[in-house]
């Protein structure tokens, strides 16, 4: 996925949808013709939205998998070395390495692990963070579809993708200056 | 052209999911208005009464910590009772939000949407109330951290990692975590949706702390939904292992009426049943209160009325298990555990558990029940009680007569333990009342996703 800091000084042209429909179809066919698309603005999420803007798969899945061996790891070594090393208790009889008692903690924290690093990672990852004040347009948290293409050099050429966005049914062209 | 814009009815298999043909901009404006609005007064009377009742526990939670769990009317036979029917009764409570939006999430059941971010509001609560109760029954509550492994001064001494006990430490708080991160990261885009909408500066304010810049790019949903899958995949064994481990609180003892492997499938099974039937209650009163009926439609009663129905059978065939495994397992001691629940001082809590978690959900069976909603109301609740019943007959009866006929006693709640009790449930609907008027009650990103279902 590229990143979105390198965009920062780029200018933007954006044009607004009613439905994902059009939006679809503008997508398709500005990748078709070569456009930078830079990002694509849903009140929800579009299935099929990520093939059709050309994004790689999240490797989230990975990062979730990783972090849950890690918590696993931890939880069973947490028990194993406190209750069979650090501090062997006579609990009972029981033996004190007792590898099936240890099982619902070591689970726990392998739930845990996972899930608390995802959502850390996501929010690192898309820059979410309380305070932040980021670039919103206009009613697309309620039902306007926006397509972002990027001016990345000279060789942009403006009326060619108002045309391609009046063709799909654009209700309004936003021409800006950075994103932030 | 514009085929989201004409709403044609053209799939003849499938209803559409929200009713009254709505636009998305529609449902925005319908969720929205209810954080706008002034409540009414049917909010204001549900919150008074809630508010009393969480002051009646606060008084009855301050006398036991200050005097001493001698208010309570445990005695040298029974050491387990109100506080650990109240903490089993109200986790279970809290399983019914995590199925309704990993399970059902997982299976890709649109119908969920439209109850998802209530049920996860609910199980928050409702874990809170549950840990409420092993806090207070500790009787010296601020040193409740004495379960965390940490490095303490007294000696290199840690917890019992073979007690059940602090298997439920782990399990709860992780259980509360997951599900408190699934739930906000669930709001994050509809925070943002509130923040773009209200007038009101304040609420702004607070919406755009909380909506941490969301702005709905693709990129960010498309990861978004790649962790809300992973969050699913994750709390679904979770729900599983929560109840599980609370039944090992009672399985891994010797007492007869509690040394049983049925009990972590049974748990669950209970938990679900009773998590949906709060559900149910809820998501009438508030489809009432609040003019959800046109998404919170009959159908979606209707199918959880057949969750309902499926957890209660489970329900029955493990309370039939029990009796059957009590005799076939030829200890005197589980035969007689058996016939004093059904026969002995406490079978009139026996029967009213038989009756409304076997007997009454299968009512369900009946199209007619499914769809009148007074009448899932009070079925809901019966299952409730009687639920809230399973635990007492669990816990009490198993203990009050143990192997010896001398130390044999009967246990009496004291006001105290009852207040604590009527606490439990005004925090419960405090709590959810407040986050009726301070979060969007319904999911709006995910409804709009369904709007078109077999529509088009």
């Amino acid at each position: 996925m590229r990143d979105d800091k390198a965009q920062a000084n780029s200018r933007y042209t954006a044009a607004v949808f009613r439905n994902e429909e059009e939006l679809f179809s503008a997508v398709l066919e500005a990748r078709a013709s070569g456009f930078e698309i830079h990002d694509v603005y849903t009140p929800f999420p579009v299935h099929g939205m990520d093939q059709a803007a050309g994004l790689k798969r999240s490797r989230l899945t990975w990062i979730a998998l990783i972090a849950g061996a890690i918590g696993l790891i931890f939880g069973l070594g947490l028990q194993v070395w406190t209750s069979a090393y650090d501090w062997p208790l006579n609990v009972g009889g029981k033996p004190f390495n007792s590898f099936p008692l240890f099982i619902p903690v070591t689970f726990e924290l392998t739930v845990l692990f996972s899930g608390l690093i995802a959502i850390g990672v996501l929010l690192v990852r898309n820059r979410l963070w309380l305070f932040s004040k980021r670039l919103v347009f206009s009613r697309v948290t309620d039902d306007r579809f926006v397509i972002v293409l990027k001016q990345s050099d000279a060789s942009f050429d403006v009326s060619r993708a108002m045309k391609l966005f009046a063709k799909h049914g654009a209700i309004k062209v936003i021409e800006g200056d950075q994103f932030v | 052209m514009k085929l989201a814009l004409e709403h044609q009815a053209v799939s003849s298999l499938r209803q559409p999911l929200i009713e009254g043909e709505k636009s998305y901009s529609e449902v925005t404006t319908d969720i929205c208005k209810l954080l706008d609005n002034k409540p009414g007064a049917g909010w204001w009377i549900a919150f008074s009464v809630s508010f009393c009742l969480l002051i009646v526990g606060a008084i009855a939670t301050t006398y036991t910590v200050t005097t001493g769990i001698g208010t309570w009317g445990l005695n040298k036979t029974i050491g387990w009772a109100f506080d650990i029917t109240n903490f089993v009764f109200w986790i279970g409570i809290g399983h019914a939000g995590t199925f309704i939006s990993a399970v059902l999430f997982l299976f890709n059941q649109k119908w969920r949407t439209s109850v998802n971010r209530s049920a996860e509001a609910m199980t928050l609560i409702a874990v809170m109330c549950a840990g409420l109760f092993p806090v207070i029954h500790m009787g010296r509550p601020w040193l409740f951290y004495w379960i965390l492994p940490y490095p303490n001064a007294r000696g290199s001494l840690w917890v019992n990692f073979r007690s059940p006990l602090v298997w439920d430490f782990f399990a709860i708080s992780t259980y509360f975590t997951i599900s408190l991160v699934f739930w906000y990261l669930g709001l994050v885009p509809d925070l943002a949706t509130a923040r773009d909408r209200t007038v009101s500066k304040f609420k702004r304010g607070l919406y755009r702390i909380f909506s941490l810049g969301w702005n709905g790019s693709n990129r960010t949903w498309s990861r978004y939904e790649t962790v809300y899958l992973v969050l699913a995949a994750l709390a679904t064994p979770l729900v599983l292992s929560v109840h599980s481990i609370v039944s090992f609180d009672f399985a891994t003892s010797l007492i007869p009426g509690w040394h049983s492997t049925i009990f972590p499938p049974y748990f669950v099974a209970g938990a679900v049943f009773s998590g949906f039937a709060m559900v149910m209650t809820l998501m009438i009163l508030v489809r009432k209160l609040m003019h959800l009926e046109q998404y919170i439609t009959e159908r979606h009663l209707e199918n959880m009325c057949k969750v309902t129905l499926l957890t209660g059978s489970i329900v029955t065939i493990a309370y039939l298990t029990e009796v059957f495994i009590g005799f076939y397992s030829g200890n005197p001691n589980e035969m007689f555990v058996i016939l004093n629940r059904g026969l002995g001082p406490y079978a009139w809590a026996y029967w009213t558990m038989v009756t409304c978690n076997a007997i009454v959900p299968q009512l369900f069976w009946f199209k007619r029940v499914r769809t009148t909603i007074p009448v899932i109301f009070v079925l809901s609740i019966l299952v409730n009680v009687g639920m809230w019943f399973e635990r007492f007959v669990i816990i009490v009866t198993s203990l009050h007569r143990d192997f010896l006929p001398s130390s044999w006693a009967m246990y009496t709640p004291t006001v105290t333990e009852v207040g604590i009790l009527l606490g439990s449930f005004g925090l419960f609907f405090t709590l959810f009342l407040l986050f009726l008027r301070l979060f969007p009650a319904i999911s709006m990103s995910e409804v709009k996703g369904v709007l078109h279902y077999a529509r088009r």
